[in-house]
């Protein structure tokens, strides 16, 4: 019988306000499903669409931004230029070939630990629905 | 023995050995030092002559171009067994360039649309006992270095011909660049812009405008103005001709060497200057850029990190 595929997410979390609350989220026992690889960034304005772009070209099924909320960064506008980015990289993905919802940016302060988990477990139900995706290196492609 | 110099065409529209002619009277110095062994677009060779030299008898060969068939593949190979150095020369040699806005779609889609009716070409054809055989049009375009070992690289769409000049003299010099060069100044375009002066220390900006939608001004930043730029992320070298005309730039001379994906970093340094924080806003702040992977892949989208998957 096949394996039953199990989304890889590749997920930027701030260090000030989501990171904070997938902690919290730990530390209060919740459970939500463990597809997502968290990376600490010091600011969701720190997530250069490069690094977007290599974890879907390095496998990822879907890619999961978490920033402070509008007006809560800690340094003022991370998450601004965070959503401005992410805004026009969701439609140079989706010419790409990769649906919308294998790319998320999402707002949760550092208190709502329930928020990653339902944001989580919400994208990885989504993923299954989409299923893998495949990607091609240029090698493959000639 | 004058060292022997060789260019070639791929897929590419012909500019770059357009440029080289452009040299005018440096041209002719430069025939004085070296005996051009191959240049079928400028002058009478025949494949067979390339394939009577011996392997590595060609000093550099200079090849423009992108990869989009089996013939252009095989030509690549033979003329990298034969020199010692291959330089790719121009965007579509060096990145995939306006060819590789190709890769949005299959070769598939590309035949359906170009031969309505069914009539697609063939390798191969028989007909009357006559064989007739096409290169192989492969599904995606691919830069140069994809396909052959490159050694150096000459950006531009076209390369200028002080870029030219400069590439040839540091090949012909004593010390060779290490492999892998861009020939170019490795800064951005922003930092020798003519405009330099005018873009402001917070450059916002409140709605992208296509270059029919406004006259801009000639003197000032035209990111600034609302055109989408992309000079702060591009390869300074090309003496700023675009801007000189009025024009963005466009990207042409690729990324810096901090760069590993050009359309990822030129989307992101014009998205952040958006004066926009919320949602709404930003979604329609946006639609001022209709075409993002055109925007900022135009010379590069067969580099890219991600190789468009084709939704046929």
């Amino acid at each position: 019988m096949p394996e039953a595929f199990e989304p890889k997410i590749v997920a930027f979390f701030c260090n000030w306000c989501t990171y904070l609350a997938a902690d919290l989220a730990g530390t209060s026992r919740m459970k939500y499903a463990p597809n997502a690889r968290i990376v600490r960034v010091m600011c969701s304005g720190r997530v250069d669409p490069q690094f977007v772009l290599e974890a879907f070209a390095k496998g990822a099924d879907g890619v999961l931004i978490g920033g402070c909320h509008p007006g809560d960064c800690h340094y003022q506008e991370g998450n601004y230029k965070a959503l401005r980015r992410c805004v026009l990289l969701r439609r140079l993905l989706h010419q790409m070939g990769i649906e919308d919802e294998r790319f998320r940016l999402e707002w949760i302060s550092a208190a709502e630990g329930e928020r990653v988990k339902a944001v989580v477990n919400d994208m990885v139900e989504k993923l299954r629905a989409l299923g893998p995706r495949v990607p091609l290196r240029h090698e493959e492609v000639a | 023995m004058k060292p022997k110099v060789a260019f070639y065409w791929c897929a590419s529209c012909g500019g770059c050995d357009e440029a080289i002619i452009d040299l005018d009277e440096t041209l002719l110095d430069l025939l004085s030092s070296v005996e051009i062994v191959f240049w079928p677009a400028a002058m009478d060779f025949k494949l067979k002559d390339l394939q009577g030299m011996a392997n590595g008898s060609i000093l550099v060969s200079f090849i423009n171009g992108a990869i989009r068939n089996s013939d252009q593949r095989e030509m690549a190979e033979l003329l990298r067994a034969r020199s010692r150095m291959v330089v790719a020369f121009g965007s579509c040699a060096q990145l995939g360039g306006i060819p590789g806005l190709a890769n949005l779609s299959g070769a598939k889609s590309i035949f359906a649309e170009v031969y309505p009716g069914g009539v697609t070409p063939r390798s191969f054809h028989q007909e009357n006992g006559h064989a007739l055989r096409l290169p192989d049009f492969f599904d995606n375009v691919s830069a140069l270095g994809s396909v052959v070992d490159v050694d150096y690289y000459v950006p531009g769409c076209p390369p200028t011909p002080s870029i030219i000049r400069e590439a040839i003299n540091r090949l012909m010099g004593a010390e060779l660049p290490p492999k892998g060069t861009v020939l170019a100044p490795d800064k951005a375009l922003c930092e020798t812009c003519p405009r330099k002066d005018t873009r402001p220390e917070k450059l916002l900006v409140r709605e992208f405008k296509r270059t029919h939608q406004i006259l801009p001004d000639q003197q000032t930043c035209l990111l600034a103005q609302g055109l989408v730029c992309l000079g702060p992320g591009t390869r300074a070298g090309c003496e700023a001709k675009c801007i000189d005309g009025n024009m963005p730039c466009t990207g042409c001379f690729g990324p810096t060497s901090r760069v590993r994906d050009f359309g990822a970093k030129a989307l992101s340094a014009v998205a952040s200057v958006a004066d926009c924080n919320e949602e709404a806003l930003t979604e329609e702040v946006m639609n001022g850029v209709p075409d993002p992977a055109g925007t900022f892949y135009r010379y590069s989208l067969p580099s890219s990190l991600l190789t468009p998957q084709h939704m046929e």
